[in-house]
């Protein structure tokens, strides 16, 4: 909406816009993806579960580097996504918004699963039958009972995702460099400005930041009592 | 036609039954916990999958494990009403009565959604939330929601098991309207006697996930090979008609097949039809019509079985009053000292009857 004015802003402001952007995007997909995830991981007793599990949680631990390095050489010319995204005219997705958005969702993930999960298990069996005895089939079900009933879990994980790719620092810096207007977010924008010693710049940003993050913060503790499931497993 | 044939192994349990249920009224299963009645319930409503199952209900084809057939929960005709309290946390009573009978499909509507509330008097609940409501309000809306939704029987699970003896009390009468206003298969899961007595019509006795005993309540009551695990509750159950309301005495006749009794006046209508129980200890026997006692309702009766109960100084006697039948505990050394014999004809003395309906 505002692409127009994009081109004339301050770099400043265009890092705050394309910092919400890519947050936005993020958020949005990334909790269509963790939404059936969650519910399946709720539900099933396979024995792929516990690997999925793990292979989901892996971002809480590994450092940002190593998850942007590996995503890095993925997306390269000789990675697998690379070749991928290359064969289908796409070109190469480093250094793009998208590769951003693609790091971030990787990054984010456990943080957007893990509420919803927890969420859908302390729902529980008992709704989803009732729904079935009153002849819901169980895309029907889901919609009209799992995910209402887990909506405290659906907040969390969008504030939190949310929140956590405007913090995002090192996936950025390794697979989307430093290009304004592209890749250029507010954290590398920091960064940036710390590097060329304009500390006063720096400040401005990163108390926007500070004051951003305890905005959010808030707001989830305050939901968090007006919905007591919120923030469960967060 | 209904007929439930099952069969399910798990750990701990197998249920094996081959079972056919009557059209209408209510089908009683009654048996103490563990003993596969939820477990059967849930193979029927299709919420749990029995190994090996044919499940027909109504003329329809619900499970059968041999032609691979198995319609999903959400394609059986059914309601069912879970122990505890069910009802969808984030709808309002009414959004709750309505999400079933936005989804009957193709099923032709047999009670009205305005019919289900009045039946079960929820009307002033309608805009509340489940939160806000009493365990026996919760019930009637389960139980309305269930009938909203167009089944072709409706399946029970203990619904009262999560209430208090005075909100049983409180729901009794809007089940027993159900059961008598609508045509309607139901069955009735339940480990309580008196539930059943007061009920059912038909009744299936479960025991280790096998039938025990079946057929109608009053036959299943005076079955003496089986015990019902009724201990001091064994008793008959009978069906009959108030005749009589006796102002002086604060009595009541009640007229049944074979005989009358005279009980406490609770205030029922002549021409009202009643339940009565008769426990077997509240029934002795005599060979000569007794005179002279306190005990004023007296039956004529002939032996028809007698068999050994839990404790050995006592049997328990099945006597014929006309068509019905009686349960009598006495002890061993009355049944020898008095000569009894299968085929004699004797006088029965009822201490007390409970009107259980």
């Amino acid at each position: 909406m505002m692409g127009a004015s994009l081109a004339d802003a301050s770099s400043a402001w265009n890092a705050v816009i394309l910092t919400v952007q890519l947050a936005t995007v993020t958020t949005v997909l990334l909790l269509c993806l963790a939404t059936p995830l969650a519910w399946w991981l709720s539900q099933t007793s396979s024995r792929w579960r516990a690997p999925i599990l793990a292979f989901v949680t892996l971002p809480l631990v590994l450092p940002p580097t190593v998850l942007g390095f590996y995503m890095l050489v993925a997306m390269g010319p000789q990675g697998w996504l690379g070749q991928w995204t290359q064969s289908m005219g796409w070109g190469l997705l480093s250094f793009t918004f998208t590769g951003l958005v693609l790091g971030s969702m990787v990054f984010s993930l456990p943080f957007a699963v893990q509420p919803l999960q927890h969420s859908f298990a302390s729902v529980g069996q008992r709704p989803m039958e009732v729904a079935a005895t009153l002849g819901a089939r169980p895309v029907d079900a889901f919609f009209t009972v799992a995910l209402p009933l887990a909506r405290p879990g659906l907040i969390t994980a969008a504030i939190l995702t949310f929140a956590h790719t405007v913090g995002e620092f090192g996936v950025v810096l390794m697979i989307g460099g430093n290009v304004p207007g592209q890749t250029r977010v507010l954290s590398t924008q920091i960064y940036g400005h710390v590097e060329a010693m304009e500390y006063a710049q720096a400040h401005a940003l990163a108390a926007g930041m500070l004051v951003f993050s305890f905005v959010v913060l808030f707001t989830l503790a305050t939901v968090k009592r007006r919905w007591p499931g919120v923030g469960a497993g967060a | 036609m209904n007929r439930i044939q099952l069969s399910l192994r798990r750990a701990q349990f197998s249920l094996q039954l081959d079972v056919q249920l009557p059209d209408q009224g209510i089908t009683v299963i009654l048996g103490s916990s563990g003993a596969g009645k939820t477990s059967l319930l849930r193979c029927v409503a299709g919420l749990d999958r029995a190994d090996q199952a044919r499940i027909e209900m109504g003329g329809v084809l619900w499970q059968d494990d041999q032609q691979g057939v198995f319609v999903p929960t959400w394609q059986r005709a059914l309601g069912y009403v879970f122990q505890e309290a069910s009802l969808l946390p984030h709808l309002t009573v009414k959004q709750n009565l309505t999400y079933g009978l936005k989804r009957i499909g193709s099923r032709t509507p047999m009670h009205s959604l305005a019919q289900a509330i009045e039946l079960l008097g929820i009307g002033h609940l309608l805009e509340r939330s489940p939160a806000g409501l009493s365990g026996g309000e919760r019930q009637r809306v389960a139980l309305a929601r269930a009938l909203a939704s167009q089944p072709r029987i409706l399946l029970l699970d203990e619904p009262m098991a999560s209430l208090d003896a005075a909100r049983r009390q409180e729901i009794l009468p809007w089940l027993e309207k159900m059961r008598d206003e609508l045509h309607l298969p139901m069955l009735y899961v339940t480990h309580a006697a008196n539930e059943a007595a007061r009920l059912g019509a038909h009744m299936l006795v479960l025991e280790h996930g096998r039938v025990q005993a079946q057929g109608t309540v009053s036959e299943v009551f005076a079955n003496i090979d089986q015990a019902l695990g009724a201990g001091e509750d064994m008793g008959a159950l009978l069906q009959g008609t108030l005749v009589e309301r006796h102002a002086d005495w604060h009595l009541c006749r009640i007229a049944f097949d074979g005989g009358e009794l005279w009980l406490r006046d609770s205030g029922l209508a002549v021409g009202q039809s009643v339940r009565m129980r008769l426990l077997a200890r509240d029934v002795s026997v005599a060979t000569v019509a007794p005179q002279h006692t306190s005990i004023q309702n007296l039956l004529s009766a002939v032996i028809e079985a007698v068999a050994d109960d839990d404790h050995p100084s006592q049997v328990l006697v099945r006597l014929r009053v006309g068509p019905s039948a009686v349960l009598s505990r006495i002890t061993q050394r009355a049944w020898a000292q008095l000569g009894l014999q299968v085929g004699q004809q004797v006088f029965l003395q009822v201490k007390t009857v409970a009107l259980v309906a």
